[in-house]
């Protein structure tokens, strides 16, 4: 999976968010009206679609959504 | 090992006692309207049961007993076990099982002991009950499981208050020759107790002064040490990583391939935990009932409560395949495969 479809996926599964929010460089825990929620939303899409379960301190580790994709990379390489 | 199997012993009847009054996550000023919606829309709880302060746990489990009793599903003097399995007992001691024993009047022979555990309590108490009776030597058992657990979260801490309705059950359970088997996997883990837990006002940190203080834990979150703590992240990851192979396992064990199984009932944790699994393993949505929707989360309760909500009907005119899987606080989770046979009921009842 490419990073611009990791993006519009990830963005597809937080339903309210208007198109075009998310980009690689975003922060994503700044994103207005981000929520617990939504880390869960994250950890849930990326176990079904990469078979890795992430954990809280995995999370942690990143802040934007370029880190998010790195980590899944490193972890299915691994 | 953790698989084990028992034999001879059949499930007669459930009945489940919720308190009358409901909560919505609507009326949760703690979080903004946006919120309300997301937490509706992807922790799956519309609404939740919440017992007065003079109600506990053990009174909505005897009158879930008392159903069987009143309806002539079975006597009194059949009972020769009673089990509660609940985190919310009524005193340090005696355990709440011994004082069920009189209310419910019950004959003094009776076996009547607790078991502390939450999430996967109703699997737990199944196999305790089962590994007695298929012996053959007791002729009923009382298996209550439930907890009152609106009494120990915190109104300000949004990633608990919100979660848990207040719920007790009772499943009659009788020996039975010619009941099929049982098939347990049962697992356990303390490296994650932190991830529930209330902390203090047990022996390992007595209530004190300090236990009262609420603290901010993170921007709009605030709880004190007596309340219990829940981090959501990790009781995800962790049920995403162990429930799913455990499922596999008793299937495994059991002969048994997704198709074949009529109804997966699991404890209701949180709508996107629980769909997660469902996608992980390939099981259709029909097969995979729900009962968070009108109840939230209710503990040791949820299997039961799931089973008599979504399906009365089938549970009470046909004999069915179920996978029955709780997890959650201890980290604690298992999961069983049996045949049921028609039950005499499977009713949702108020107090």
């Amino acid at each position: 999976m490419s990073i611009e479809e990791f993006v519009s996926k990830v963005e597809a599964e937080f339903e309210d968010m208007p198109k075009g929010t998310l980009k690689p460089e975003t922060d994503y825990r700044s994103i207005k009206g981000w929520s617990s929620m939504h880390a869960l939303i994250i950890i849930a899409f990326v176990d079904i679609h990469f078979n890795i379960t992430l954990s809280g301190s995995d999370l942690k580790s990143t802040q934007t959504v370029q880190d998010l994709y790195n980590l899944i990379q490193q972890k299915t390489q691994a | 090992m953790s698989i084990y199997k028992t034999s001879g012993v059949s499930i007669k009847g459930i009945s489940v006692c919720v308190p009358k009054e409901k909560k919505s996550i609507f009326d949760y000023r703690h979080i903004k309207p946006e919120e309300q919606e997301l937490f509706y829309k992807t922790v799956g709880i519309k609404e939740r049961r919440v017992a007065d302060t003079h109600t506990t746990c053990s009174d909505l489990c005897e009158k879930a007993a008392n159903y069987f009793f009143e309806n002539n599903i079975t006597s009194r003097e059949n009972i020769d076990i009673i089990l509660f399995v609940s985190q919310s007992p009524d005193y340090f001691l005696p355990s709440t099982s011994i004082i069920l024993q009189d209310k419910l009047k019950l004959k003094k022979s009776v076996l009547a002991f607790d078991i502390t555990l939450g999430c996967s309590g109703y699997v737990y108490g199944l196999s305790v009950i089962s590994s007695f009776m298929q012996s053959g030597q007791f002729k009923q058992a009382l298996l209550l499981c439930g907890d009152k657990s609106t009494i120990s979260t915190f109104e300000e801490d949004k990633s608990a208050y919100p979660l848990f309705g207040d719920a007790g059950s009772a499943t009659l359970i009788e020996y039975d020759a010619n009941a099929g088997e049982m098939i347990f996997n049962l697992n356990s883990d303390g490296s994650g107790k932190n991830a529930i837990i209330i902390e203090h006002g047990h022996s390992r940190h007595p209530y004190n002064a300090e236990s009262e203080v609420v603290r901010e834990i993170e921007p709009g979150l605030k709880r004190a040490k007596k309340h219990l703590a829940l981090n959501g992240q990790d009781i995800f990851t962790f049920a995403l990583k162990d429930v799913p192979p455990n499922i596999s396992e008793t299937l495994k064990a059991s002969n048994k391939s997704v198709q074949e199984i009529d109804y997966f009932v699991l404890h209701q944790a949180n709508k996107l935990i629980n769909e997660t699994i469902r996608k992980k393993l390939g099981i259709e949505k029909e097969k995979f009932p729900y009962s968070l929707e009108l109840f939230g989360n209710t503990s040791s309760a949820s299997i039961p409560l799931t089973l008599c909500l979504a399906l009365e009907q089938q549970l009470t005119k046909e004999s069915l395949h179920l996978l029955l899987c709780g997890f959650g606080v201890g980290l604690s989770w298992g999961s069983v495969y049996l045949t049921s046979n028609p039950l005499s009921c499977a009713r949702i009842i108020e107090l």
